[in-house]
């Protein structure tokens, strides 16, 4: 309490440094403001509105706010002016500048200021114009969207001369949408409404799309045709932007599924294991990014930027070291024996979901995302999110290192030549079972990262593998077995298919349509997209 | 055909036993539960009568995946599909019997019909009021998909793991298509709230004797015909599939055919013994295709030991029996048991209980010739793992 006076004394006496300035034009603010207990009527509230308006001084938003929202009140003893928020016998007033405190009274003492729509409306453009000057360029862009979203030809001066100082792109084309939608409804030259069509041509987005259409039903003559080809020409390209959406949740979900298959990838191309137990591996990451977060949280929060980097190598080192041990302990006993290893691996995926099940419960755990990751931009009309895209390009640069590790090192080299043919690989003095050990490894810590990064956007809890299992199968089957590639087309394909497939048949349908399309497709090329060719009968 | 040769040259005496056995159980289980006062010793009560039931059917099914798996070489991870395909035309059924004492009254439209706001009865839904036509569709439905899937998938040589993979997902598509409410078959909830079966109280422990009693009918059944079928000239060319299916092939034999036939078979085992384990259990809901379910199935087999008659249905009630004790006694870790058990059985155990207990009972007497049906190791190791070598 002591402190807190002492703190506000110290303010005041900071604020009184600036005082001399701030003072002399408050006063005038004030002067103006104070008109409104005087006022008679409708007509000289708004010639008082207007004029704080022509202040330019974006302090008075808050009593014009105030005022639309009817809770501006004056005394009756002393026609002094307050906002008044609240109600009730006695309410508490507050200053229409500062915003501070200033007393309580009865509500029999005070009077409001009334006002009418049409006020509201006028109000409401001095503040679009008032906030359009302002030095935030996000309470701009608010401004502008306002106003985009509901045109007014009284706002037009305001707008045009916001646009002349506009600096930021952004703000600046929102301005033009609004601008070119009240000159559309205003009564200016015919000239410079064929210019604003075009405007809004240009922009393209659905806002000019709607409000072409409301304007193209009532105009008439050589604009209504205008109006009409620019919406035919808005339509066209808005669907292509839909489109380009579409690709770019397909691709978005194709790189997920990519991560969630690459590891599988390896080991069932290069060894011909089934390893039912990968999404697990996959969990596996996310909850060690879990686990690392949580650290971080608690002994050192400002590393929570760089918590995925730190859980990278980690995830990578707990998965693969699982893998290693379920390799050595029980798939290397099965080797030759597919079917044997699929129920055994499925029986180690049961074990470890229910050993984190145990550990952590059955619950979500909360994986945030580091703030770089967070938000979304927008590229023409297609909104993207950061971590999409992150996600995306993280999913390219681990396929780019393992083709990297795959045709570049002495490992990769004697990986291709035992998935290829193993006794020759053999016969040649590679040690097969090393390989397949750091193979299963490899494939192991690939599923590990792809759980850092699935942390992202999926749930972690210790069902996340199961979802993924079968999709990443399929990716493998489809895109063909020992061929990275394949993955890799597969992957992007089935997943700008299903996304293509959604708006017609529904989520779960154009799942369903994609899992039949797999069947099929097996049926017709057994070994998948890029099979690799050979001679033998049995394989 | 296969029927009258087998019953010709005779059961063989463990088949006989079983078949007798579970005969016995099918009449002893239901007598003792009604007739035997609840205070006597050997009085079975209700819910074992339902529990058992159960994993009759189970065991049914689990014969019908060792037909496919044990005799063919075929691993299905999607029988759980046939299973609860048949399960649901015996659930449409009893929605259908239901009639008007439904939630909402209406005589022909079954409550989530009438929750949804349907007008009327989708078409796939005719018929379904009467016995005889359920009873066609539990056989035509899991066996005609078999058929339709089966057709398909052998012809182009799908084989291995390739195949276990797409009849994964094909259980886990019907999964989907089950779980929306627009398909007509109660989405999320599936059937349930059933009241009579063939006119008779389905909450009565007489009808759920009789129920107990019909599948342990079943399951003879099957095991008659699995025996007749693998004790066959045909049985024979089914395990040459399994063994080098190419060699049989060159030999002249289509091997395509004999998979089918053996894969819709065992569907519509399957859809019988889904359509007996509907009523005991008085739900069908789509979580029953999980592909979870059928992998489970799998491993039921491969403890009892597949490759044998009498393994799967040993397995099937172990492995549930086991379950129901676990998951009352310590339901933390049933899954650590069922995950070791699938690891355990495949290192240790891959003849299954039966495999292993006859190889030893032929170790400790030579002199009697070797069975057949013992070879279930897959083909040499490096064949099925190495890829041929890649055309650059």
């Amino acid at each position: 309490m002591y402190r807190k006076s002492i703190l506000a004394l110290l303010t005041i006496w900071c604020l009184s440094l600036f005082a001399p300035v701030a003072n002399a034009q408050d006063a005038d603010l004030q002067a103006i403001i104070q008109k409104f207990a005087t006022s008679k009527n409708f007509n000289q509230t708004k010639a008082i509105v207007t004029e704080l308006a022509e202040t330019g001084d974006a302090s008075v938003a808050g009593v014009l706010n105030a005022l639309s929202d009817g809770s501006v009140y004056f005394r009756k003893s002393d026609n002094q002016v307050f906002v008044v928020p609240g109600s009730g016998k006695t309410l508490e007033l507050f200053d229409p500048l500062t915003g501070e405190a200033a007393g309580e009274a009865g509500k029999r003492d005070l009077k409001k200021v009334k006002v009418n729509n049409a006020l509201r409306r006028s109000i409401r453009d001095a503040i679009g114009g008032l906030t359009l000057a302002s030095e935030n360029p996000s309470v701009r862009l608010t401004a502008a969207n306002t106003l985009a979203a509901n045109p007014d030809v009284e706002a037009l001066p305001a707008i045009e001369a916001a646009l002349e100082r506009e600096t930021d792109d952004t703000v600046a084309k929102r301005l033009r949408q609004a601008q070119a939608s009240a000159i559309l409804i205003s009564d200016r030259s015919l000239e410079d409404k064929t210019n604003a069509v075009n405007v809004m041509t240009a922009l393209g987005n659905r806002e000019a799309l709607a409000f072409l259409t409301r304007f193209e039903a009532q105009a008439d003559g050589e604009l209504k045709t205008l109006a009409a080809r620019a919406i035919t020409k808005i339509e066209k390209n808005l669907k292509l932007w839909g489109m380009g959406q579409n690709v770019w949740y397909g691709v978005s979900l194709g790189s997920v599924l990519l991560l969630a298959a690459i590891g599988l990838a390896i080991t069932f191309g290069v060894m011909g294991v089934i390893n039912m137990a990968h999404g697990e591996m996959v969990m596996l990451g996310a909850y060690t990014t879990y686990l690392v977060q949580e650290i971080i949280r608690n002994s050192m929060p400002e590393l929570m930027d760089w918590s995925l980097l730190i859980a990278l190598p980690l995830a990578f080192m707990v998965s693969a070291l699982v893998g290693l041990v379920l390799e050595r302990g029980v798939i290397r006993f099965l080797y030759g024996r597919p079917l044997e290893t699929l129920l055994a691996t499925w029986g180690v995926s049961l074990i470890l979901q229910q050993a984190v099940r145990t550990l952590f419960g059955p619950s979500n755990q909360e994986v945030s995302n580091p703030s770089w990751m967070s938000g979304a931009f927008e590229l023409g009309q297609i909104t993207i999110t950061w971590n999409r895209l992150y996600i995306l390009i993280f999913a390219l640069c681990v396929f780019a290192v393992l083709l990297w590790a795959f045709n570049k090192t002495s490992l990769g080299l004697q990986m291709r030549a035992v998935t290829q043919n193993r006794r020759m690989a053999s016969a040649m003095g590679i040690r097969t079972p090393w390989v397949d050990a750091l193979t299963f490894m490899l494939g192991s810590g690939i599923a590990g990262i792809a759980g850092v990064a699935l942390s992202q956007i999926d749930n972690v809890s210790p069902n996340l593998g199961q979802s993924y299992i079968i999709d990443s199968f399929m990716v493998v089957v489809f895109g063909g077995v020992g061929n990275l590639w394949g993955t890799l087309v597969g992957a992007l394909s089935l997943g700008v298919f299903n996304k293509f497939l959604e708006p017609y048949a529904g989520a779960v349908l154009g799942k369903i349509l994609v899992l039949v399309f797999i069947i099929l497709f097996i049926q017709k090329k057994p070994r998948g997209l890029f099979a690799l060719k050979g001679r033998a009968i049995e394989t | 055909m296969i029927l009258t040769h087998f019953l010709k040259k005779g059961l063989t005496w463990p088949i006989t036993l079983t078949i007798l056995i579970i005969l016995a159980i099918a009449v002893a289980v239901p007598f003792s539960n009604l007739y035997l006062d609840p205070a006597h010793p050997l009085h079975v009560p209700n819910h074992l009568v339902g529990l058992f039931g159960k994993y009759l059917t189970y065991a049914l099914l689990a014969l019908a995946l060792d037909l496919v798996w044990g005799y063919c070489g075929i691993l299905s991870l999607g029988h759980g599909a046939f299973f609860a395909l048949g399960g649901y035309a015996m659930g449409m059924y009893l929605m259908r019997q239901i009639g008007s004492r439904g939630v909402y009254g209406d005589p022909v439209l079954p409550d989530f019909m009438v929750f949804l706001n349907w007008q009327e009865l989708p078409w796939f839904w005719y018929g379904f009021d009467q016995f005889w036509f359920a009873a066609l569709m539990i056989i035509l439905v899991p066996g005609g998909l078999a058929f339709i899937f089966g057709w398909f998938a052998f012809r182009s040589r799908v084989t291995g793991v390739y195949l276990s993979i797409i009849t994964q997902a094909m259980t886990y598509a019907l999964l989907l298509a089950f779980f929306r409410n627009d398909m007509g078959f109660g989405g999320n909830n599936g059937l349930t709230d059933f009241k009579d079966i063939l006119g008779y109280d389905i909450q009565a422990s007489t009808t759920r004797a009789g129920l107990f009693s019909a599948s342990a009918i079943a399951l003879a059944l099957g095991v008659l015909i699995t025996a007749a079928i693998t004790g066959s000239q045909f049985g024979k060319l089914m395990i040459a599939v399994r063994d080098a299916e190419s060699r049989t092939r060159f030999l002249g034999y289509r091997p395509e055919m004999v998979k089918l036939f053996a894969f819709v078979v065992s569907a519509i085992m399957a859809g019988i013994a889904g359509a007996l384990y509907v009523p005991q259990v008085g739900i069908i809901n789509p979580g029953e295709f999980a592909p979870a379910n059928s992998i489970e199935v799998v491993v039921w087999t491969a403890v009892g030991g597949r490759g044998t008659i009498i393994g799967p249905i040993i397995g099937a009630l172990v492995v549930n029996g086991g379950k129901s004790w676990f998951t009352g006694a310590f339901p933390e870790y049933w899954l650590f048991a069922l995950g070791g058990l699938f690891v355990l059985v495949t290192l240790l155990l891959p003849k299954g209980i039966v495999g292993t207990v006859r190889d030893g009972w032929a170790k400790l007497r030579p002199a009697k010739q070797a069975p057949i049906e013992s070879d279930t190791t897959q083909k040499p190791a490096d064949q099925a793992n190495s890829q041929p070598q890649a055309a650059e």
